[in-house]
């Protein structure tokens, strides 16, 4: 009997036959095979709007990526002076292009205002006034007499009108500005001007002509302005050996002394250009921070994006098995889970963020416990979601084989049932990151999370700082806004065509 | 039905309790803000500590808590922002702006999301419902502050139609203070309409499709008739439950455009505790939160049953 048996795997294949006639009349499958990612990209790729939403999101985090590289500024570059200054770059401005010239309105300038500005553009050689928008004709009684007045408003390049400003330099760096002068012939120091010249004005560093104690201009006879650089060599601080500006004859005091360091007067345009190396230049202009919005932007999404990929990842590993456990098991296990789920929903967000701020954000750091906040009750939707599979196919025939040739419960779960809703759990993915980020955004916004120590900055960090100088520099919240208007209308595309594609029985219906 | 409705509102009081427990325990846990020693409340507030059994532990605290809540809805002093006042005073004052606001957007779009997903739907494939559809989508993508900001630097700004922030005082219903209301509910309304035309739209498309519309159509009726006394009475088994959803929340309002408008509300009042810290105030604001989202989920489930006869509530399958 056994050698009976054994023998049957060792019958030799000639004498095998075929029951019906030797010929295969089918006919190989012509067509390729193809898989069930395959099928559902041609459908993504037939959805126009979510083809482009892909390319305008592949376009954003390419900025994301190449923003802060690019942009020559660190996060930590704040400028103390430019604050709020609107999109400037030098090249642009040259040539016109309005958007680029970083042009403010000033509104109701009177004359002694107008000849201030003119008062940097002779000394600087960089004249702040850009155009006269307006200019109105008022009468005023003044001792007794009846006298035009003139108020103008005029566009300003913001830039420009920091122009000169007092600062304190150690001889060391005092020196190194003179030689940085003499190598590029770029006038970063100007001379000096005493209070006792300008009528006892300590606080105004860009007059450099004779005024009367209100800072209005004592014009000559021809209208010129009258210099009162001060030629007191014996107060300079240190000696100046470096190229002096145009009509000095060698007099001029480059500096005073202060206490073992130099007092200067310098262009803060051109100091820039010495310390940076290149002359300011912000694509989005600067926020209230003084930092440079085009580097920032880009810095505070990196992180809002990588938070959210990485919350969701951890928030789909939880959920999966959670509701794998929930979906298999049923019963009694499915009633328990299903109510610490609903506990755990109804606790608000804004207070699982609170109070993980509260007791985490000093022990472990702020970002990890913003991340438990979301991993807390992040998950409940994406075990409901495999839950859901998990009771559609747990029941038919393939399970049940698997079972049978004795799988065990592990098995059965991850590699027969969940691969089979997998589709659906992957898109409900792509639509969850989108709403981490709003999330984010939003907490940050309000202050409740903050961000800067660890990332530098954030979208919704920005937008507040914007949002504090909206009359003044609307651009410092447009920005911010704009981009995260698109990044959010862009994912939920994108998200949106994913689900068609994997599930085209659920095609147009939202949500 | 009422069974059932008695058994979630059972269930309902268990999960709020558990979450109240959970929360209360957090934050008595954390450290107690100091006092500042020359104040005349200092003294007040210690004793209110002592009485409401700050040495004792835990679960004897959260007793105090409860029956202070429930003899004499004692929710605390406010121990930093509002120093030594009443917290649940303070509460009630700040109400009824989040209440009237939230009222009025919801007034205005309820309405007109629905109108727009009803007009979306019937000229369904032209190019109404595209701009529609499209307007939609991204209204709903984009976040609330954004717009918010648009509208605050657009139409008070630029345009000066409206105040810049929310007047302030308590005349609710002057002509001053509704018209500077106006901005926040516009920002507020966005949203909501936006959800409303898509809902409305999504669920008027695919009851027009059914057979008992053709049917409808085949014994006379017009399309008007067919449409409104056969079609929408439909919707209104998904609209109307999101309608009282609605509702409560309005009571809850938008932190968010609460602290852009400086509306003088119950979200800015939250967010105001968060920053001091004033605990007593984030319990409160904590247990209002919570109830809020647990009514409104069981409002919605409930209100399913009462308006589609197709469904039996509680029944067992």
């Amino acid at each position: 009997m056994d050698n009976i048996t054994s023998n049957f795997e060792h019958i030799p294949a000639e004498k095998f036959k075929f029951v019906q006639d030797e010929n295969i009349h089918d006919i190989e499958l012509q067509t390729k095979a193809r898989s069930f990612f395959a099928d559902a990209m041609i459908r993504f790729s037939k959805n126009k709007s979510s083809v482009i939403a892909t390319w305008i999101l592949g376009l954003m985090l390419l900025f994301v990526i190449i923003s802060p590289i690019i942009s020559p500024y660190s996060i930590k570059d704040t400028d103390k002076l430019y604050v709020n200054f609107p999109p400037f770059v030098e090249w642009a401005a040259e040539r016109g292009i309005k958007s680029l010239s970083g042009a403010k309105t000033f509104d109701s300038q009177n004359e002694t205002a107008m000849n201030f500005w003119k008062g940097i553009a002779i000394e600087t050689g960089m004249d702040p006034v850009i155009e006269t928008l307006a200019s109105y004709e008022t009468e005023v009684k003044y001792r007794g007499k009846m006298v035009k007045r003139y108020t103008y408003d005029i566009k300003v390049n913001a830039y420009y009108t920091v122009g000169v400003v007092y600062r304190v330099f150690s001889y060391e760096e005092f020196q190194k500005i003179q030689d940085w002068q003499d190598e590029t012939g770029i006038q970063v120091i100007y001379p000096w001007v005493d209070a006792d010249d300008i009528s006892g004005i300590t606080d105004n560093s860009n007059i450099w002509y004779k005024v009367d104690a209100q800072g209005a201009a004592k014009l000559d006879k021809e209208g010129n302005f009258q210099e009162a650089y001060s030629r007191r060599v014996e107060n300079a601080g240190a000696p100046y050996n470096s190229i002096r500006i145009p009509g000095d004859d060698g007099s001029y005091a480059y500096s005073t002394a202060k206490s073992g360091a130099v007092q200067v007067r310098m262009c803060y345009y051109n100091y820039y250009t010495y310390l940076f190396g290149h002359k300011p230049s912000y694509i989005f202009g600067t926020n209230s921070m003084g930092m440079d919005l085009f580097g920032a932007i880009g810095i505070g999404a990196r992180f809002s994006l990588i938070f959210a990929v990485v919350v969701s990842l951890i928030n789909l590993s939880i959920g999966a098995v959670y509701g794998s456990i929930q979906g298999y098991y049923g019963g009694a296990v499915d009633m328990l889970l299903d109510r610490i789920c609903d506990v755990l929903s109804g606790v608000p967000f804004i207070v699982t963020t609170t109070l993980f701020q509260y007791h985490l954000a000093r022990k472990v750091g702020v970002v990890p416990s913003f991340l438990f906040a979301y991993v807390l009750t992040g998950w409940i939707g994406m075990a409901g979601l495999t839950r859901k599979q998990f009771y559609r196919f747990k029941s038919q025939e393939f399970v049940m084989a698997a079972r049978t040739l004795g799988a065990s419960d592990a098995r059965l779960m991850f590699k027969h049932i969940f691969p089979n809703g997998i589709g659906t759990i992957i898109t409900s993915c792509a639509l969850v990151i989108p709403g981490v980020i709003r999330g984010e955004t939003t907490l940050t916004y309000l202050g409740i999370v903050d961000l800067s120590s660890f990332a530098g900055t954030s979208i919704g960090t920005l937008l507040s700082q914007g949002n504090a100088a909206v009359t003044t520099a609307p651009h410092a919240m447009l920005w911010p806004s704009v981009f995260i208007g698109l990044l959010m209308i862009c994912f939920n595309l994108f998200g949106n065509g994913l689900r068609d594609a994997f599930n085209p029985s659920t095609r147009g219906v939202e949500d | 039905m009422i069974k059932y409705i008695i058994k979630r509102l059972l269930y309902l009081m268990l999960v709020f309790f558990i979450i109240t427990l959970m929360c209360f325990v957090l934050i008595r846990m954390l450290p107690l803000p100091v006092l500042p020693p020359e104040d005349t409340h200092t003294k007040i507030v210690e004793m209110r500590r002592e009485a409401m059994g700050y040495n004792e532990p835990m679960l004897v605290q959260f007793g105090l808590f409860l029956k202070n809540i429930f003899t004499k809805f004692d929710w605390g002093l406010s121990e930093k922002r509002y120093f030594g006042q009443e917290v649940w005073a303070i509460f009630k004052q700040k109400l009824p702006a989040t209440m009237i606001v939230n009222l009025y957007s919801i007034i205005f779009s309820i309405p007109l999301g629905i109108a727009l997903g009803i007009f979306a739907a019937l000229k369904k494939n032209t190019w109404i419902d595209y701009i529609i559809s499209t307007l939609t989508m991204v209204v709903i993508s984009v976040p609330s502050f954004v717009y918010a900001l648009l509208i605050q630097y657009f139409l008070a700004y630029k345009l000066k139609w409206f105040p810049f922030l929310m007047k302030s005082g308590t005349d609710w219903f002057s002509p001053a203070m509704t018209w500077s209301m106006i901005p926040p509910v516009l920002a507020l309304s966005f949203g909501v309409i936006a959800s409303f035309t898509r809902t409305t739209r999504a669920e008027l498309t695919e009851v027009l499709t059914s057979e008992f519309m053709l049917l409808a159509r085949t014994k006379g009726l017009t399309k008007a008739q067919a449409t409104v006394r056969h079609a929408l009475k439909n919707c209104g088994v998904v609209i109307i439950p999101s309608i009282l959803g609605e509702f409560i929340g309005i009571i809850g309002g938008s932190l968010i455009i609460e602290k852009i408008f400086a509306i003088p509300g119950v979200g800015n009042l939250t967010l105001d505790a968060i920053n001091a810290p004033d605990y007593n105030i984030f319990m409160l604001s904590t247990c209002f939160y919570t109830a809020i989202g647990l009514l409104a989920g069981l409002v919605n489930d409930i209100s399913y049953g009462f308006i589609d006869p197709r469904i039996r509530m509680g029944s067992r399958k």
